[in-house]
């Protein structure tokens, strides 16, 4: 019975879309509101359902022949506060609303949506009803809880006052538009710190584009950050619009700037100037709006003595600066990042590695970490890789750490311990006698190590059993 | 039978976890018991309607939209639920009470001008 009275009041409704002469063409409408991606309600001027876009039915779960003529709130069910409020706010004062909020549909989903509410009018300029858009955010609710979970400022672990400056410097900077200088050595963060910045700052929602200035030659990098029209130069078959404009209104990550070219010093001064350029081989400026954020490892001011770095674009990027301190001057910072990332690996590579011995804490406490925290964090994956207990001891650290330390200037590179035999190989690096004899040496000393078991020689050297018995052989050691 | 009804004003409520009231109603061969009591719900939340539809022991919940996770909490505890329901409570209950209600009905009485009275 209850159902037939409320089958009348939707013929009703109907009836009543007929006769009003603004819905009249109501086959139109519905066809205008299913091209477009997004849920799309029409409501009339007592908020009840005159129309519903086809993604809209999917959204919600209710067939448009169910909700005509139905009280909006009972079909949508957001928290868009109680009574239609907003509703009736934007009917009555005809401003339009853009706000987030969620729905739950008929299959039980709470659904993040991001609604626009407009107010309708015909042709005399009388209202005539809401428009209500409501656009599904849940990817990108579920990206910015991805990156909440892992946010910049939770990835950047420290806790010693140098940090917390550091910390204290980019909550400030994040609120500026200014230009950035990062300076620090290699592996202190500086990437790291620039994609905080930006994700801090108010062009979080525009692109964050990298560009390392040392990693092109000066012809290619000038088209990769200024882009070049089709038939700028050989191979130009069509335009490219350049890093810099790629990162329109948001920022750009110049790193190693000091590698940069003189000529393109120059360009980029221009940019930080006036906020435009000419792309290659283009007779028009393109204008962008763009946060310059750059690091690099050497010492600016010495370059600019030295006459390979502008004056005017070092002081024109020196306004604000932030250093990251080294590893080995971060007071009790080396016990956090040793645990967190043996902790990540770990757990990557199923193992149940919980820590360190005393011993070898206190190994790697007092090393100088030339690499600072990238060096630091492939002794922790080399050790949660070759450690065969709960506790990494000094005999899986890497063989390096127990030299005496490079002399200045001759720093080594930071290895890849996740193979293992990679990291043997560098032990043997310096031994004359070319390939087979060092190879013989590695083979011999994995050997001993583990007192003659060749399964655990082998997967000290990173190899398969059949390849060390194939080596034995060949090199008459079996 | 006990039953509860989120109710928002004279309706059902849209949303569960958005109730700021719930009717609570017992019968038994048809017949209301008593008259049904309302419970105003200070901090609303889908949770504290849970326990409370816990503490009061019914064997149904009649409501608008709810989460799965809410749903699903409260089948677990024995109690059934019809959900997606739209209309007034009295309408509602009087069709709890004849055992014809389901989930996702939606009643006369919900157009505009039922819902200002």
């Amino acid at each position: 019975m209850k159902q037939i009275t409320c089958l009348s009041k939707k013929i009703q409704a109907r009836e009543k879309m007929k006769t009003d002469p603004s819905l009249q063409n109501s086959s139109l409408i519905s066809e205008l509101l299913n091209a477009v991606p997004h849920g799309i309600a029409l409501l009339d001027t007592n908020l009840c359902i005159v129309a519903m876009n086809r993604y809209l039915e999917a959204m919600s779960g209710y067939v448009t022949d169910e909700a005509i003529g139905v009280y909006g709130e009972f079909i949508l069910r957001s928290n868009l506060g109680s009574k239609n409020q907003v509703c009736r706010d934007v009917l009555e004062s005809g401003e339009s609303v853009s706000t987030e909020g969620n729905i739950i549909n008929r299959r039980r989903k709470k659904i993040p949506i991001h609604f626009t509410l407009s107010r309708l009018h015909n042709e005399q300029g009388k209202p005539v009803g809401v428009l209500i858009v409501l656009e599904d955010i849940s990817v990108l609710k579920a990206v910015d809880a991805q990156q909440d979970g892992t946010s910049a400022r939770t990835e950047i672990l420290g806790h010693s006052p140098q940090m917390e400056k550091v910390f204290e410097l980019m909550s400030v900077l994040a609120r500026t538009d200014a230009s950035v200088l990062i300076t620090g050595e290699t592996g202190t963060g500086k990437d790291m710190i620039a994609e905080a910045l930006h994700k801090s700052s108010q062009r979080a929602r525009h692109p964050f584009i990298k560009v390392n200035c040392g990693a092109l030659p000066e012809a290619l990098l000038e088209s990769e950050l200024f882009g070049h029209v089709k038939g700028a130069f050989t191979g130009a078959v069509k335009d490219k619009p350049g890093m810099f404009r790629l990162a329109h209104r948001g920022s750009i990550f110049l790193t190693e700037i000091g590698d940069l070219s003189l000529p393109l010093q120059v360009k980029l001064l221009s940019v930080l100037d006036d906020q435009e350029f000419f792309p290659v081989g283009a007779s028009k400026k393109v204008k962008v709006d763009v946060r310059i954020i750059a690091a690099t490892h050497r010492s600016l001011r010495q370059e600019v003595q030295q006459g390979n770095f502008r004056e005017d674009l070092f002081y024109r990027l020196n306004v604000l600066r932030i250093h990251m301190p080294p590893l080995r001057e971060r007071d009790g910072d080396i016990k956090l990042l040793l645990d967190h990332f043996m902790r990540q690996f770990s757990t990557n590579l199923g193992r149940n590695v919980v820590g360190f011995t005393n011993k070898a804490m206190n190994t790697l406490s007092s090393y100088h970490y030339s690499g600072n925290v990238r060096e630091l964090r492939n002794i922790a994956e080399y050790s949660a890789n070759i450690c065969q207990g709960n506790k990494v001891g000094i005999k899986d650290l890497p063989q390096y750490l127990f030299r005496s330390p490079d002399p200045p200037g001759q720093a080594p590179v930071a290895i890849a311990p996740a193979i293992a035999s990679a990291v043997v190989r560098e032990q043997f690096a310096d031994k004359t006698g070319g390939w087979t004899e060092m190879e013989k040496e590695m083979i011999m000393d994995a050997l001993r190590k583990t007192g003659g078991n060749r399964s655990k020689a082998a997967e000290i050297l990173g190899w398969g059993r059949t390849t060390l018995w194939r080596k034995l052989n060949k090199y008459k050691l079996a | 039978m006990k039953i509860m009804i989120t109710t928002r004003g004279d309706f059902v409520s849209p949303r569960f976890d958005l109730s700021p009231e719930v009717i609570i109603a017992a019968y038994y061969d048809r017949q209301l018991l008593e008259e049904p009591r309302s419970i105003i719900i200070s901090d609303v939340s889908a949770e504290i309607i849970c326990d409370l539809a816990l503490q009061e022991n019914v064997a149904t919940v009649i409501c608008g939209g709810i989460e799965e996770q809410h749903y699903q909490f409260l089948t677990w505890k024995k109690i059934t639920v019809i959900d997606a329901v739209v209309g007034p409570y009295t309408d509602v209950l009087e069709l709890v009470i004849n055992n014809t209600l389901e989930p996702g009905n939606i009643l006369a009485g919900v157009t505009s001008k039922e819902v200002a009275q």
